[in-house]
């Protein structure tokens, strides 16, 4: 997408000056009740038809997965997990999986290019093409494997949290389309509420374990869950149990980036007052080396070796 | 690199050492190239500060795609420069010496030093760092470089690799920072470079034991 919302944008990647936050909305989010999913994929069809995608025809691999993975093309994936109950049954856990719009998102920490990601005071982390250089940083930032590289013109593509729509008042495509309700849409804050409501729901119907995933490691999250097992996030296709920017990221946006340039813009600076302090290290006789002759006027050579 | 040649320019015109011959004058300052090339690509999408650089190279895009094959090319072309001088880079104890008693030197007392051979110790060292320093940013530069390499590798891999990057980058761009200051401030060494050749006078002043092999005086 490009900006529509200049005055909103919160956080701009590669930015070291202030970002414009004239205006200050409440922070949105989108509910997702994996408890009310049916897995009808309604949800990737509007994702698709809004943003005008069409991914290629893929393949089946046995599974309801279709497509099998997230794509620059596909923004949303219905992710369909097959588990083993205690007593055997089975448990069929659907997750529509996509960007979670981070609170502290690793994608914008690690991008390089100014501006070619940017969060929004509503909380909507968002991917400028325009600005994309195509590195595939914010792979490596993403602690959900999110952002898909394309290959027609290796930039980096993700669910927008259809910026477009809410910047104007309306919902993402994917709550307009569910046809059960388990998408919705509207401030962190009333989705909190909404959500409270429907964990009464679970654990009368025996799901103990029933609970909100909007993970803390991140600053929480724009995009959240209704699980009824969020004990155990991991079971719901590898959702993780505590997801933060990496380490190794921090390392390397939050150390060796500004140290190095430190130490350059350092070792540019003593090394010219070295020489204003020293001065050139030269044969002290005065002469050019090329006025020397054979040097004899000066010879450590002789000295030293005697 | 082991001929003697004394050339006649007339009236008082020094002898001339030959220094580095052609081939690896032209290798060095093809690696030259290729640094500047890589390092600025480079510091372009490390820092924001020095984004501006994208300019130099037709943006943000072009700069990411030239990036790397800058950075492959200039390692093979130190690869060169490798085979052609790392046995005049062998440490040993005589360097050992030199390094303790460097602080003189930056003081600028060159007298107060062990003799030295073809190259000192901080050449030496400037070598060795490039040389340790490229093989890293190779081998750690293939598992990011997208979009032909990075999607082979899992995303730990990605990420160490990055760091690394950046860790050998920095200590590469220092040495280098280093080895041109030095080229500076040694008067006469940018020359020897540039046209190959050091008159006797400089080689007896800041290289005599190499002088004393060349000349066998």
């Amino acid at each position: 997408m490009s900006s529509l919302q200049s005055l909103d944008i919160a956080l701009r990647s590669a930015t070291t000056t202030p970002s414009p936050e004239a205006r200050h909305q409440p922070e949105v989010a989108k509910l997702i009740d994996v408890s009310s999913c049916i897995g009808c994929k309604a949800c990737q069809v509007a994702c698709m038809q809004w943003n005008d995608l069409r991914d290629d025809i893929g393949d089946n691999n046995g599974t309801y997965d279709n497509p099998r993975n997230l794509t620059p093309q596909s923004w949303t994936v219905m992710r369909f997990s097959e588990v083993q109950r205690e007593d055997s049954t089975l448990e069929w856990l659907i997750r529509k999986d996509g960007c979670m719009h981070c609170a502290d998102p690793g994608c914008l920490k690690s991008c390089p290019a100014p501006g070619a990601i940017v969060k929004y005071s509503n909380g909507i982390v968002d991917f400028i093409s325009e600005h994309c250089i195509g590195c595939g940083n914010c792979v490596m930032g993403c602690p959900f494997d999110v952002p898909r590289i394309s290959k027609q013109d290796n930039k980096a593509y993700k669910c927008s949290l259809c910026s477009d729509r809410v910047t104007v008042g309306l919902e993402p495509a994917c709550v307009k389309a569910c046809p059960t309700g388990a998408i919705r849409f509207g401030t962190k804050e009333d989705m909190h509420e909404f959500a409270a409501e429907r964990l009464v729901d679970l654990k009368e119907r025996g799901y103990q374990n029933a609970g909100v995933y909007d993970p803390q490691g991140v600053g929480g999250t724009h995009v959240m869950y209704v699980l009824q097992h969020a004990d155990r996030p991991e079971i719901y296709h590898g959702l993780p149990a505590d997801p933060h920017i990496s380490p190794l990221v921090w390392l390397w946006k939050g150390v060796a980036k500004p140290l190095a340039v430190a130490a350059m813009v350092g070792a540019v600076f003593v090394s010219f007052f070295h020489y204003l302090k020293v001065g050139p290290l030269e044969a002290k006789d005065g002469l050019a080396d090329d006025e020397r002759g054979d040097g004899t006027a000066h010879d450590p050579a002789a000295r030293r070796t005697t | 690199m082991s001929e003697y040649r004394v050339t006649d320019r007339g009236g008082p015109a020094p002898r001339m050492i030959v220094r580095y011959t052609d081939r690896t004058r032209l290798n060095h300052w093809f690696v030259a190239l290729m640094f500047f090339g890589a390092g600025l690509t480079g510091l372009a999408i490390f820092h924001p500060f020095f984004y501006p650089l994208v300019n130099l190279f037709g943006g943000g895009v072009w700069t990411r795609i030239l990036h790397p094959f800058f950075g492959v090319v200039m390692a093979l072309g130190f690869f060169g420069l490798f085979l052609a001088m790392w046995r005049d880079n062998a440490i040993d104890a005589n360097d050992r010496a030199w390094l303790r008693e460097m602080p003189k030197l930056v003081r600028g007392n060159e007298e107060a030093m062990p003799p030295v051979g073809k190259n000192n110790a901080g050449q030496k060292l400037v070598f060795w760092t490039a040389a340790v320093g490229l093989l890293v940013l190779l081998v750690t530069g293939f598992i990011f470089w997208s979009p032909w390499f990075a999607p082979v590798f899992p995303v730990v891999a990605k990420r160490i690799a990055v760091v690394l990057h950046a860790f050998a980058a920095t200590i590469l761009i220092l040495a280098i920072i280093i080895h041109i200051y030095a080229s500076i401030w040694v008067k006469g060494s940018t020359a020897a470079m540039t046209r190959g050749t050091v008159p006797e006078g400089w080689a007896r002043l800041h290289h005599p034991l190499w002088w004393r092999q060349m000349t066998g005086k």
